[in-house]
């Protein structure tokens, strides 16, 4: 906040936004005094005034819904005026497409990070030179915290329970720097709402807030909380790659990699320490680990040694290496025809599997995303159900398992615009799919160990493999 | 933000929109006050009764509502009285709530915000930490200046407070004092130095943090605490991990020399600094010296780079940035594969990522040149992330990969997203500057791209197809024709006007089109855009001066058009032209020059990328996000030409510097040898090692040595005298020498006890020196030592004065070994081909490289018997490999035998006793061995060139045992490559004081080249020089060519 901004407080919106969708519902529909309002405005100069020189990394948080509505703001420090926003609302009319928002939008005297998800801008306000990926990150830790409380985080639930969304946000950052991110930290400190609680709450009038004053923070080991007590001990690992890839018109790959990640549900009494060691450690190129795994143990041995988080966490994220060659399990086959004098153009096309080691592809959707040109579509599947959007041009085809011996498939014609030229590009397609207890890349866990504690755990792998980003070109 | 206030803004706006006077609003006072909201109103006063009540529920719900205005940014300033009575209740919740609203508006209501703040001075003397902590982190968040010296008292209890999650509070309390008054700075620092000593994981981040914040200009205080931080930094939290990141990043960049200067090939080794009694020499020896890093500098490096593995991206970018920034060039390569696994992050991660990357690639393009199919574009991404990946993809072309490159832009050309489509043209434009190979198929391929249908496309092919044969102004009269046909359909105004353009200054070559074309565009001439009116005239200009004869009337037409245009611009130009080209008695003296004019050579307009410029400021920074300076961002400093005196971050305790005391005062002790070493080695070339122990005396020395070396039939080595040196150093003299020398040894050959000796001369080379004596020495069978050591003290006598200290050390470590063969092998060491690269460059560097061991022997020695190791045994051979942590380094291969039948835990290397100048890279300590087990760790000690012991201790989790490494000669030596002539000019080169000869005689059955060969490497680690002479052989008595 600095002076400059004080003294030019004259106009609050500029007029040449006037005319911008969504104004008139963030409008307050309030006559204020002018004149009081503009000495108060000046009497705040003299307090502004250290601002200059010092701030924090995160100032102040908005939360904003597609339609261009503030609905939540925090502030760690002294308040910005929503007005800063504008500056956004102007970036995200300029973007046409949310995605196309900037992350890092400059203003004249504060820089808004922003970051989109589940159709919310969070809009940070900072005010000096920060890491961008710090204050990025950091909004992303926030989003996921507001997933693992209230299980969605959307609009609606984020105005149910801003009392605990404030609460949460309250303990994620204390002037600006974050302090508590550990989600079993945070809620140990704020109970996450549940329906029986909330019963319960009113009724006995308790609270969210936890009664105790949490440890973890103060602990060596600050992603755990003390005295977890269940009394059936279980550990679930699952081992989830996705393939990205590319595939050519031929058919011919293009690029593919595999993106894999281990997610444990680890629910067990105490202090256990766990180990985890793989068959083939040798295919993880490149890993990155949850704070949890003891990094020269792995160095080492190449095993995974850690006291884990109690409840779900991503306990490692790896890249397979480079010079192994990606299997792809499915192929497409595709004959997409636009005639340039006809209005009618054909659209046929077949998914197999190819590479499956023997499993069932599952879950299988096709995605596209129809030039400008296509009006309509007629088209018959073999299976499953299809949509197509004559708004966006969105074909979407819900096709399910594939049935290796009879392939399903997708048939039909297009009407074009009448008139238009032909498009240049035939569509790519989208493809995603589920393969059960298969890691494509090969990858086994060998065995898990306990240590620490005297129980005997229930312990469980699965594996999957899915489409990451899969795309087929035509 | 009050709602009324906000409305205010809203209505009373004129002018721009600005972030205006947010401080201002905030202090607007309530809504109530305006008295125009009924409702508000009401509802306020039932809260107000609800918060007055005496049910908790009924508060709490009460304070669950005014957060929920907050949040919505309603103004509930008013309710402060109420709500701040709250501030003491017993329920948890309700206090939390109370909180919130105090942090938020006690800026507004100062006077009763002090209300609550004796409840905060209470429980800052809580014996719970947790409620001590947040009474901090609350009272601190109160922005009142009134209580500016409570806070000051608060936050110094807090920092000295026994629970670091106080302490850690406290340093996050520091920052918020200072921006409320910045006037408690010179306190704050005090405490932030206090707090900077902190050993705790929890403080360092938020420390740091505030230290940034307040005195990030205070270097000085991290000093001491440099080397504790970087061991701390893997269990810092993620978030301060960052922050500490940076703050080392910074200061790296004042306290450490460039690690950049002499290329790339940096060793890692701890190892001498300059020693101010010889700054003379010091700064002639820079430059020819190789740079060494600071063991300081390599620690930050080494214990940054397991956060590579960090899921947050934030510390991989940190860690990146640092190793951009501060790491030697050839090890930042580590960083590209962390960075390319971030792309699989979030779209906004990709995007700084990305943009990070695309600086990065533009200055080193190998670094990412493996992943380039990561950087692949898919039709989901969202555009900003399409172009930067294709930025990146530009920079990584080269003519490997063009190829494929310009498969995959013909694809993107046709993509959907036009904006996309566009910058693939401006790309393919690049490439096609930049790699002159294919620059043809680029500009074919544009061409093409001219009969796309897409408008946007060809616009863009065509101003790119502009710049291309601007900067090639070969004959493309085809293509320009091509597009002249082009300007029927196209209506693209940009488009228009190259092409138009390009007419124009290629008018000459297209002489039948030219004039057409402005016939057909003085025709639209009016209804065309402005921009391509302009250039309408501009090609009437020029062919009005090139060829009036056709276009005299045309350009004169387009000319009156121009005149009476509505665009104040092309009715300037329209006179200007005019008045230039057309001659009339007024026109001035410019009107001559009118053709150099408009016909000039223009420069072509360089392709480059736009991240090009963006390297001057530190990558992950926002300022290098937005390529403009932000507010508070700290220029990354230049490396300083000396480093500044690296003792002030030596601590006195030394738990906290353990692992790094040693180093340093090795590295003190260290120069003066150095030192001493070069300055001899300026003198007299000859002499080229420091460490040459005979370093053979005069001929008087030579005299000596017949007395007393003859016996042992083969340490002859002192023969090198420097008066030889001073008669020559060809060969021929090493050959008369070796044969005087053999008749000499003959003579004693009867006092010789061993029966079987050849005689040997070991002619000095330029790397022989002493090496190639002592290890002759060690070669030598059955030589009693107390004979040598006699003799060594005399030839000392004689000898010249720099080599003493050094060479008597070296005697004591002979090795007997009694084998029948002795060649003594000249051989170099590591440390003197880098000093003797530096002497002679011209004659040596080119000649000498590091060859392949010729052989491995098996031979271990024992370091430490099962016996006397409590069930630990440990065995040691020298691989013979140059070693990996250092080139003067001696790789010694320790093998640990667990005899046990418990497990071994901890097994590391405990204290060292090494001798001056020795170094030693130890390994990573083992977690545990298992019984029967064995594990084979690597080691480098640096023995300077001598035969000194090295003396540890080898340390389990319970015992600690000293033990011994003493180097063989033989195995101090590194073979080079090198053909025979190149090794007798060497050994031309430094024939004298350390020349050493030496007569033995063979037993006929070894006369057998192979034979001494085999012998020879069997002690030594030398290898062959082939030659051509079988007769040197012979003739010298086995003169064995083999060369270092």
């Amino acid at each position: 906040m600095s002076r400059g901004e004080a003294r030019g407080r004259v106009p609050g919106w500029g007029g040449g936004h006037s005319g911008r969708r969504g104004r008139g519902r963030r409008r307050p529909c309030c006559h204020g005094d002018a004149g009081l309002s503009i000495c108060r405005g000046f009497q705040t100069e003299k307090d502004s005034l250290h601002s200059l020189t010092v701030s924090t990394m995160i100032h102040s948080l908005f939360l904003i819904n597609s339609s261009g509505d503030i609905f939540l703001e925090k502030h760690w420090k002294s308040v910005v005026s929503r007005s800063v926003c504008d500056y956004f609302f102007e970036a995200q009319e300029r973007a046409t497409e949310a995605e196309n928002v900037p992350p890092v939008i400059p203003t004249p005297h504060h820089y808004l990070l922003s970051v989109y998800r589940h159709k919310i801008f969070f809009v940070a306000v900072i005010q000096t030179e920060v890491p961008p990926l710090f204050v990025i990150e950091f909004l992303h830790r926030v989003v996921d915290t507001f997933q693992d409380y209230f299980g969605v985080c959307s609009e609606p639930v984020i105005k149910d329970n801003v009392v605990v969304v404030y609460e949460v946000l309250e303990e994620m950052l204390d002037n600006g720097f974050p302090l508590a991110t550990e989600s079993n930290i945070l809620k140990e400190l704020i109970k996450p709402p549940t329906i029986l609680r909330t019963v319960v709450n009113t009724i006995t009038g308790s609270t969210n807030v936890g009664d105790q004053l949490p440890t973890g923070q103060l602990s060596v080991v600050p992603w755990r909380r003390t005295g977890v007590k269940y009394t059936n001990n279980e550990a679930y690992f699952d081992v989830i790659e996705e393939i990205d890839a590319i595939i050519d018109k031929s058919g011919s790959t293009i690029t593919a990699e595999i993106q894999g990640v281990i997610d444990a549900c680890v629910k067990l009494t105490g202090m256990p320490d766990l180990t985890l060691s793989f068959m083939n450690p040798r295919l993880l190129d490149d890993v990155s680990f949850h704070p949890c795994v003891r990094f020269k143990r792995w160095e080492s041995e190449r095993i995974l040694s850690f006291i884990p988080p109690d409840g779900n966490f991503r306990l490692l994220s790896y890249h397979v290496s480079a010079q192994n060659l990606v299997a792809i399990p499915v192929y497409v086959k595709h004959n997409i025809s636009f005639r340039d004098s006809s209005s009618l153009g054909r659209f046929e096309i077949t998914v197999g599997p190819k590479q499956t080691m023997g499993k069932t592809i599952e879950g299988v959707t096709v995605t596209s995303q129809l030039p400008r040109g296509v009006l309509n579509m007629s088209l018959v599947p073999s299976q499953g159900a299809h949509t197509f959007d004559p708004v966006t041009k969105m074909l979407s085809w819900d096709v399910g398992k594939i049935n290796p011996q009879k392939l399903p498939s997708l048939k039909g014609t297009m009407s074009l615009q009448a008139g238009a030229s032909k498009p240049d590009e035939n569509p790519t397609i989208n493809l995603q799919f589920k393969i059960q207890q298969l890691a494509i890349s090969g990858l086994k866990v060998n065995r898990l160990d306990m240590y620490g504690e005297k129980y005997k755990p229930f312990k469980g792998i699965k594996y999957m493999t899915k489409a990451g980003k899969f795309q087929v070109r035509t | 933000m009050s709602s009324n206030s906000f409305a205010y803004n809203e209505q009373s706006g004129g002018g721009e929109a600005t972030e205006l006077g947010q401080e201002a609003t905030s202090t607007i006072s309530p809504s109530g006050a305006f008295g125009l909201f009924s409702s508000d109103m009401k509802k306020n006063e039932d809260l107000k009764q609800m918060l007055e009540s005496n049910k908790d529920s009924a508060k709490l719900d009460a304070m669950k509502r005014i957060v929920g205005m907050i949040a919505k940014g309603k103004n509930a300033s008013e309710l402060f009285p109420a709500v701040v009575k709250n501030v003491a209740s017993k329920n948890i919740e309700i206090k939390k709530l109370v909180y919130v609203y105090l942090v938020r508006y006690a800026e507004e209501q100062q006077d009763l915000a002090l209300l609550s703040i004796s409840t905060f001075q209470r429980a800052l003397k809580d014996p719970n930490q947790l409620i001590r902590a947040s009474a901090l982190r609350v009272l601190s968040s109160i922005r009142v200046p009134i209580i500016v010296p409570i806070m000051m008292l608060a936050i110094k209890e807090a920092s000295a407070d026994l629970s670091p999650y106080v302490r850690k509070n406290a340093a996050h309390a520091i920052q918020k004092l200072y921006s409320l008054d910045p006037e408690q700075k010179e306190m704050l620092i005090e405490i932030i130095e206090k707090l900077l000593k902190d050993k705790s994981t929890l403080v360092a981040g938020s420390v740091v943090m505030a230290f940034e914040e307040v005195c990030p200009d205070r270097i000085d205080l991290i000093h001491k605490n440099y080397r504790k931080l970087c061991n701390l930094l893997v269990d810092v939290e993620e978030w301060g991990q960052v922050v500490i990141i940076h703050m080392l990043t910074r200061y790296a960049r004042t306290q450490f020399v460039s690690p950049w200067k002499e290329g790339d090939g940096l060793e890692d080794n701890e190892k001498d600094f300059y020693d101010s009694d010889e700054e003379q020499k010091e700064k002639a020896d820079k430059r020819k010296r190789p740079y060494t890093m600071d063991p300081d500098h390599r620690l930050l490096i080494r214990n940054t780079k397991p956060l590579l593995q960090s899921r947050n991206a934030a510390v991989v970018m940190a860690v990146a940035q640092l190793y951009w920034h501060i790491a030697p060039k050839s090890e930042a390569g580590i960083i590209s594969k962390s960075l390319v696994r971030l792309l699989r992050s979030n779209r906004e991660v990709q995007y700084i990522v990305l943009q990070n990357i695309a600086t990065m690639s533009i200055q080193r393009k190998g670094m990412f040149e493996p992943y380039l199919k990561s950087f692949y574009v898919r039709s989901t991404d969202p555009t900003m992330i399409k172009i930067l990946k294709l930025e990146i993809l530009t920079n990584l072309a080269n003519e490997a990969n063009i190829s494929t490159l310009l498969r995959e832009f013909q694809t993107y050309v046709k993509s959907q997203d036009k904006q996309f489509a566009a910058a693939t043209i401006q790309t393919i434009g690049r490439c096609a500057t930049s790699i002159t190979e294919v620059s043809d198929t680029c500009l074919n391929g544009l061409v093409c791209l001219l009969s796309n249908r897409d408008e946007i496309v060809v616009a863009e092919s065509v101003v790119v197809i502009k710049k291309l044969l601007q900067m090639q102004p070969i004959q493309h009269g085809e293509i320009i024709k091509h597009m002249a046909k082009l300007l029927d359909s196209i209506t693209v105004p940009v488009a228009r006007a190259s092409i138009l353009w390009l007419i124009g200054e290629n008018c000459e070559r297209v002489p039948k089109i030219a004039p057409d074309v402005l016939r057909k565009t003085a025709k639209s001439f009016t209804s065309e855009d402005d921009l391509v009116k302009l250039q309408i005239l501009n090609l009437g200009a020029k062919l009005y001066l090139t060829n009036s004869k056709q276009t005299k009337l045309l350009t004169q037409y387009i000319l009156n058009l121009g005149k009476y245009d509505q665009n104040y611009d092309i009715r300037d130009r329209t006179r200007f032209i005019r008045q230039l080209i057309v001659p009339n008695e007024k026109s001035g003296a410019l009107s001559k020059y009118a053709k150099k004019i408009f016909l000039a050579q223009k420069p072509a307009p360089l392709l480059e990328s736009p991240f090009k410029d963006r390297d001057h400021f530190q990558l992950g920074t926002l300022s290098h996000t937005l390529n403009t300076k932000a507010t508070g961002y700290l220029e990354l400093s230049n490396w300083p030409e000396v480093a500044p005196d690296p003792s002030v971050r030596n601590v006195e305790v030394i738990e906290l510097a353990k692992e790094w005391t040693p180093a340093g005062k090795a590295k003190k002790e260290n120069p003066d040898e150095k030192f001493y070493s070069e300055s001899e080695e300026e003198e007299d070339s000859s002499e080229s090692s420091s460490d040459s122990e005979s370093a053979s005396g005069s001929e008087s020395g030579e005299d000596e040595e017949e007395d007393h070396s003859g016996d042992s039939g083969e340490d002859s080595g002192e023969s090198g005298s420097e008066s030889e040196a001073g008669k020559g150093r060809a060969a021929k003299h090493a050959k008369a020498r070796g044969k005087g020398d053999s008749k000499d040894v003959d003579k004693e050959k009867e006092n010789s006890k061993s029966s079987e000796s050849s005689s040997g001369e070991s002619s000095s080379i330029e790397e022989s020196s002493s090496d190639s004596e002592s290890e002759s020495e060690s070669e030598s069978e059955s030589e009693s030592r107390t004979i040598t050591k006699a003799k060594e003290k005399k030839t000392k006598q004689d000898r010249n004065p720099l080599t003493k200290d050094v060479s008597l050390l070296d005697l004591d470590d002979f090795n007997p070994v009694s084998s029948p063969v002795v060649l003594p092998t000249p051989a170099l060491s590591p440390s003197l081909i880098a000093d003797l690269e530096g002497l002679n460059l011209s004659a040596t560097s080119s000649v000498i490289s590091v060859s392949t061991p010729v052989f491995v022997p098996g031979k271990t020695h024992v370091l430490l018997h099962r016996m006397s190791g409590k069930g630990l045994a440990a065995h040691y051979f020298f691989p013979r490999q140059p070693c990996i942590f250092g080139d003067k380094m001696v790789s010694v291969q320790i093998t640990l035998n667990n005899t046990t039948d418990q497990k071994i835990e901890n097994i590391h290397v405990g204290g060292k006793k090494l001798p001056m100048g020795m170094q030693m890279h130890v390994f990573n300590p083992i977690e545990s061995l298992e019984p029967a087990g064995s594990i084979t760790v690597s080691v480098g000690i640096d023995f300077c060139d001598s035969t000194q012991t090295a003396s540890f201790q080898l340390c389990t989790k319970d015992d600690c045992f000293s033990v011994n490494i003493q180097p063989p000669v033989g195995e101090l030596l590194l073979p080079v490559a090198m053909s025979e002539k190149d090794f007798k000019k060497e050994q031309g080169m430094l024939s004298g004081m350390n020349e050493t000869s030496t007569t033995i005689i063979a037993a006929p059955q070894n006369f057998a080249s192979s034979v001494i060969l085999q012998k020879v490497v069997n002690v030594a680690n030398v290898g062959v020089v082939p030659s051509g002479q079988d007769n040197v052989h012979r003739n010298y008595l086995h003169r064995q060519p083999s060369k270092p």
